[in-house]
């Protein structure tokens, strides 16, 4: 299957520094927060990859990135074997950048108050010179939304219609690639079921990637091909659902499956896991896990892990597929 | 059974608007006991959140306690003057709200929020209010309690601030706690350690708690029984592992299926179609039924049965399962 999206040691640094006369009168150095660091993975055509990862674990800022609304501080981001941060040729980049969309998390605040939803479901289509003649009243009803919608605001609508103007805007552009940055974490179950399920039909109906990102390991299990868990900017483990959730490798991974509520876990008593991330300004040398690691020896903390294939997953950790309990 | 820490009944309560009355929470009745978990399950604008606020005296004009009665270990609450009820708030009731940000006063240091709480309900001096602060904070799992009294709520982080907002609920030693959501702003392994530290003091303390989530895991693994809400109503009542695990009312038996947790390795999500009415809008006869894939002529006339005790389920003229099981429903 073809590569759509290739991502190679993509790093985002942000300065985090305080105004330059704070910093002169207190002679403080310039702080760096380091968002992503070298994380490469591939997503193939007509799948579904997914990042989870907890607050501050950069995987908003991955998807930011390979949409182009952040620049990379090193590493590139190729979409369709074009760099568009180097690319020169303008139709090129015409033509990548309209192939990508992004859905929001939260539909209140991705939907403009003052227009109709026609308008807002055209735009895309407007920008890139398309005809729209009857366009927003057709994606609605692919949506499940009804087509005299349209002269309707995004005030009319609950939180799942809501979330489905969005996706039908995305949509309008035609584009292979979609970046959901938690598209149903601010539903409720039952939108968020049928948000999945238009979703996946939509996948299979127009041929769509995903870059599917999310904290809520049941949503990512249930959609994704290909799962990503990042911890403080590091891709830490990737494989298969089946492999991720059967045999998790990292002990990040394991504490992370472990620590999800079941649904069966009828007065299960969790051992919580120790701890909360640590400071990305200052983050732990060697592996970034170590302090909260049950597994942790003296290397952890002096040596990084590189990413490393085993069996089914790529893992970085020394102590790959061990487990704590 | 001894005598339930907080009982309420046939609970409603109103907004008039131009649009004339609407009823958030209608008819609403359950029973905690000590040391139990009550876990309440809903969809937005089911009514969880009111429930919870009617029950401290929380709630905001003109929303209003319309009829029904609350218990809190036998004496009236509902009907109390604001400034009987002070002594209740914070005393007899806690409460942990959502964001653990917005709920704590930014511009005070911890420890005053604490203390002062503590020499409101308690009536100690300050040394004596001082040492329970810190020994509330020890209890909550906050590492180096004694230097950390002095901090302000954003030096921590939110996992930290939801632990100091639960031994503010607790240092006067409630014998409810109302939990609002409080693991939803957290995350996974957070969550976990906000949860177990919860339960510990559930069963340390004997309290008893009503941990109002839409999340159907944390409610699994918490409570000990579970009320399900569908529009101001309660749809369902019961032990956790039997609503769960074989819910009666076609509205849980939906919202369960809906979850990616039940649906492993199908393709689709169980969905139920359409959205839930809106207050004004509510449709006659049981508020479930144009969604509801069992519905009979007698659904769309007669309101749904109205659970009347602790023992009743489901409020649903056919419940699943067993067609004869309407014991305890009227």
């Amino acid at each position: 299957m073809a590569v759509i999206v290739s991502v190679k040691n993509l790093t985002r640094v942000f300065d985090v520094s305080k105004p330059w006369l704070n910093r002169v009168l207190e002679r403080l150095p310039k702080r760096k927060l380091t968002a992503v660091s070298d994380v490469s993975f591939e997503i193939e055509e007509n799948t579904v990859y997914a990042l989870v990862g907890e607050s501050g674990s950069g995987k908003s800022t991955i998807g930011k990135m390979i949409v182009g609304l952040l620049p990379p501080s090193e590493g590139t981001v190729e979409i369709e074997g074009v760099n568009l941060a180097t690319e020169t040729d303008a139709d090129t980049i015409e033509r990548v950048r309209s192939d990508i969309q992004m859905i929001f998390q939260d539909p209140y605040a991705s939907l403009n108050p003052r227009w109709k939803v026609g308008d807002i479901i055209e735009e895309p289509a407007v920008a890139n010179g398309d005809d729209t003649d009857g366009l927003a009243e057709k994606l609605l009803e692919q949506v499940g939304l009804s087509a005299s919608d349209v002269r309707k605001f995004p005030h009319e609508f609950s939180g799942g219609q809501r979330q489905r103007i969005c996706v039908a805007r995305a949509l309008a552009s035609e584009p292979n690639l979609i970046v959901c940055d938690e598209p149903t974490s601010a539903l409720d179950v039952s939108v968020q079921a049928q948000v999945l399920n238009l979703m996946s039909d939509l996948k299979d109906s127009f041929g769509l990637t995903y870059l599917f990102i999310s904290h809520d390991l049941t949503v990512i299990q249930h959609m994704a091909d290909r799962i990503g868990v990042l911890y403080l900017g590091r891709l830490v483990e990737e494989a298969a659902p089946a492999d991720l959730f059967g045999v998790p490798q990292h002990p990040y991974t394991q504490m992370l499956l472990e620590a999800a509520p079941r649904m069966d876990g009828f007065g299960r008593e969790v051992e919580p896991p120790e701890g909360e991330i640590p400071d990305p300004i200052n983050p732990p040398t060697g592996c970034a896990f170590h302090p909260r690691c049950p597994l942790a020896i003296d290397r952890c903390s002096k040596e990084r892990p590189q990413l490393e294939v085993k069996s089914n997953a790529r893992v970085a950790c020394f102590r790959a597929g061990e487990r704590a309990i | 059974m001894t005598e339930p820490v907080l009982s309420v009944r046939d609970l409603v309560v109103e907004i008039p608007t131009r649009h004339g009355l609407l009823k958030p929470v209608d008819g609403v009745s359950y029973d905690i006991a000590r040391g139990e978990i009550l876990g309440v399950v809903g969809e937005s604008g089911a009514g969880k959140s009111m429930t919870g606020n009617a029950v401290i005296g929380l709630l905001d004009r003109p929303a209003r306690i319309g009829e029904g009665e609350i218990y809190l270990n036998g004496t009236r609450i509902d009907n109390l003057s604001l400034h009987e009820l002070r002594r209740y708030r914070g005393k007899q009731i806690g409460m942990v709200f959502q964001d653990p940000l917005t709920s704590l006063n930014p511009l005070l240091p911890i420890g005053d929020q604490l203390t002062e709480t503590i020499q409101e309900h308690l009536g100690v001096s300050n040394s004596e209010a001082h040492n329970r602060a810190v020994a509330a904070l020890d209890e909550v799992g906050i590492p180096a309690a004694k230097e950390r009294i002095g901090s302000y709520p954003h030096e921590f982080s939110g996992g930290m601030r939801q632990r100091v907002v639960i031994a503010l609920a607790l240092c006067a030693e409630p014998s409810l706690v109302i939990a609002d959501e409080p693991t939803t702003a957290l995350d996974v392994s957070v969550q976990a350690q906000i949860i177990a530290l919860l339960k510990r003091l559930c069963r340390e303390r004997g309290m008893a708690v009503m941990l109002v989530t839409h999340d159907m895991g944390v409610i699994a693994e918490t409570a000990d029984r579970v009320a399900v809400m569908y529009a101001g109503k309660l749809a369902e009542l019961g032990p956790v592992r039997e609503v769960i695990g074989a819910p009666r009312h076609p509205y849980t038996d939906g919202l369960m299926g809906s979850t990616p947790l039940a649906s492993k390795g199908k393709k689709r999500l169980h969905q139920i179609p359409g959205n839930m009415p809106r207050l004004g809008q509510l449709p006659t006869g049981c508020a479930f039924h144009p969604r509801c894939p069992y519905t009979q002529p007698k659904c769309k006339e007669d309101p749904g049965p109205r659970l009347k005790t602790c023992d009743g389920r489901a409020a649903c003229w056919f419940p699943l399962d067993e067609p004869q099981a309407t014991k305890g429903v009227a």
